[in-house]
């Protein structure tokens, strides 16, 4: 709570022009802040600055005459946070995922046995545990399903999870697959179109995903043709609309 | 040969042996089931929707409300999706802490389940003792954070509290006593010949069904299939501990009784070891930054609920709120199963296998 509270209070502070010497003091420890952030980033890995460095830039065109004392503490900050991204950068040399061979050995298989543009983009998600992730495009996704699922080298035969994502451009699907014997992972992505979305049914395939494509039917509106009873689950029948949709507005705001 | 005609009977959503409100729609065939239909919704609460204007520490007590049976390794799921995402280190306390509260909730989850599963079957008083037992879990719970069931407990980069004076020491009295009870368990109930009847060879099905609907925890496990993710994936600081993955070999309501009993010996096992290697004292938070905001990107984040996988799928835009925020709930895939497993039984018998599945309906709806 009083974290929120100081983060309010923050934009308020410059525009005080009496406090001239407060609000040096408060750059510079902002700025002490500011360095321990960068050397917390450089041991954790990860970059929350990216966040953090439009607001600052942001509050620095509000604040003309803290300008000044600003710059000063950011320099003051640099040459304890300039060895942070010199630091930070070195990690990238071992840039090639563990995980890309493997995703590499089911590209190639889904590339020559499916279709050769069957695959929108392959990547490894490094923030998701190196987790293999692959988009598939709409109308070879049934295909990918069944190959995935069968042939001896992928053998992806369980299905942990399937989501339903709203990204105002499409909409998604996402598959998460595993294989018990060796671990191994596999995120598929299929996109489909916003205005009339249809993907085709993994049920066939995976039981798994019965249920979660009428949840994913129910709350986000995608169609899957080829699904045994494709019904609303979680609202009643009647309802109209999908609640997790971005531009869903629902009937009454205050529930 | 009698003459029967197919009768249409609805069972819950106000059903004590559903465990909350859900609703099954069986036809039968005289006392026999031709078909099944599971009707859920009743408890949807719009999680996911409402998550997506949430800031994520805000988000946390809406998980303590999917399986408010264990509430503690669903709170745990969710901050430990945002600390991989914004590769967070946690202080080793903290960790100690979270993994003590999850494993004394795994053993509070299976007393209840154990309690109301024998109720189900028409014993009354395992579930008094099972109650009895699991209020000493609780009470050490309302200790630590002031609730009993919706402990809000654990935050992005630690937990909101330190263990009060002498709480440990209560946690390390509570072992041999659960030890004792769980030989007492044994005796009064798992070698009963009217309820070894009732649930042996009961709601079968082989690993490749079980594979294939995509079952978790001892519904997976009771078909032989060593699939445990504090071993096979191994998060928190599971991977310094000793305990066995209890398994099963006959896929039946039996195998999974046992499962779930041996479960609640192995959690104790990982208790008395985490007491014994747990530092002292300590942070318990980590460095986080003050707003939690993870980098713009996506992350599926799972770990073994006392119902099998839970997982977290977050989609980040960079932002304080999740852009989507998506639970991978076990109670809900394991139900998946229920329609196939009912068919040809008989109505007794639908009580049996549902219990046997281990459902909460707060996650079945979320």
């Amino acid at each position: 709570m009083s974290e929120e509270k100081d983060e309010g209070q923050k934009p308020e502070a410059p525009a005080d022009p009496e406090r001239e010497a407060k609000l040096k003091a408060a750059a510079e420890a902002r700025a002490a802040r500011a360095a321990a952030k960068e050397a917390a980033n450089a041991a954790g890995g990860a970059a929350p600055e990216a966040a953090a460095d439009p607001e600052r830039e942001a509050k620095l065109k509000a604040a003309a005459e803290a300008r000044a004392a600003r710059a000063a503490a950011k320099e003051a900050a640099n040459p304890a946070g300039g060895a942070a991204p010199e630091a930070a950068e070195p990690p990238p040399p071992p840039e090639p995922s563990p995980k890309q061979p493997e995703l590499d050995a089911v590209a190639l298989l889904i590339r020559s046995l499916v279709h050769v543009e069957a695959l929108e983009d392959a990547y490894v998600n490094e923030m998701s545990q190196h987790m293999p992730t692959i988009i598939v495009k709409n109308e070879h996704w049934l295909r990918t399903a069944e190959l995935l699922k069968q042939h001896e080298e992928l053998h992806f035969t369980y299905l942990r999870n399937v989501s339903g994502v709203d990204y105002e451009t499409h909409l998604e699907a996402v598959y998460h697959l595993v294989h018990l014997e060796s671990r191994r992972e596999l995120a598929v992505k299929v996109k489909a179109d916003r205005s009339d979305p249809v993907i085709a049914s993994a049920t066939p395939v995976w039981a798994t995903a019965n249920w979660n494509e009428r949840e994913i039917y129910d709350l986000l509106g995608v169609t899957f043709p080829g699904h045994p009873d494709l019904r609303r689950i979680m609202m009643s029948d009647d309802w109209v609309g999908h609640p997790l949709r971005k531009d869903y507005e629902p009937l009454d705001s205050e529930v | 040969m009698i003459r029967t005609e197919e009768l249409l009977l609805n069972v819950g959503p106000q059903h004590p042996s559903t465990h909350g409100v859900f609703r099954i729609v069986v036809k039968l065939d005289g006392e026999v089931i031709t078909e099944a239909t599971p009707v859920m919704g009743y408890l949807h609460r719009g999680t996911e929707k409402l998550a997506e204007q949430l800031n994520y520490t805000q988000i946390i007590p809406y998980t303590d409300r999917m399986d408010y049976v264990s509430a503690m390794t669903n709170n745990y799921v969710l901050v430990h999706a945002v600390e991989t995402m914004m590769g967070l280190e946690i202080p080793e306390r903290a960790e100690f802490m979270r993994l003590i509260v999850m494993e004394l909730q795994r053993v509070a989850s299976h007393l209840v389940w154990w309690g109301t599963y024998l109720l189900d079957i028409g014993a009354m008083s395992p579930f008094l003792y099972a109650f009895r037992d699991r209020e000493i879990i609780i009470n050490l719970f309302n200790e630590l954070c002031g609730a009993r069931l919706t402990y809000n407990y654990m935050r992005v980069g630690g937990v909101k509290w330190d263990a009060p004076p002498g709480w440990l020491d209560k946690v390390r009295e509570f072992i041999p006593y659960m030890y004792g009870k769980l030989r007492e368990y044994d005796k009064l109930v798992s070698g009963n010949e009217i309820f070894l009847a009732r649930i042996k060879g009961i709601g079968r099905y082989d690993a490749a069904t079980a594979i294939d609907y995509g079952l978790s925890g001892a519904n997976l496990r009771c078909t032989g299939i060593d699939w445990d993710l504090r071993k096979t994936e191994p998060y928190s600081l599971y991977n310094r501990f000793e305990f066995d993955v209890p398994l099963g070999r006959n896929g039946d309501c039996y195998d999974r009784y046992v499962i779930r009993l041996e479960e609640i010996k192995q959690s104790l096992r990982i208790l008395e070891q985490a007491l014994e290697q747990m530092p002292a004292g300590g942070e318990t938070m980590g460095k986080v930054p003050r707003v939690i905001r993870p980098p713009a990107g996506e992350a599926y984040v799972r770990i073994e609920s006392p119902r099998g996988e839970i997982g977290c799928h977050i989609v980040s835009k960079g932002k304080a709120e999740p852009y989507r925020l998506k639970f991978r709930r076990p109670s809900f895939v394991n139900l998946q199963i229920l329609p196939k497993l009912l068919v040809g039984e008989t109505m007794t018998n639908l009580i049996t296998i549902l219990g046997g599945v281990d459902i909460v309906v707060g996650e079945v709806d979320c």
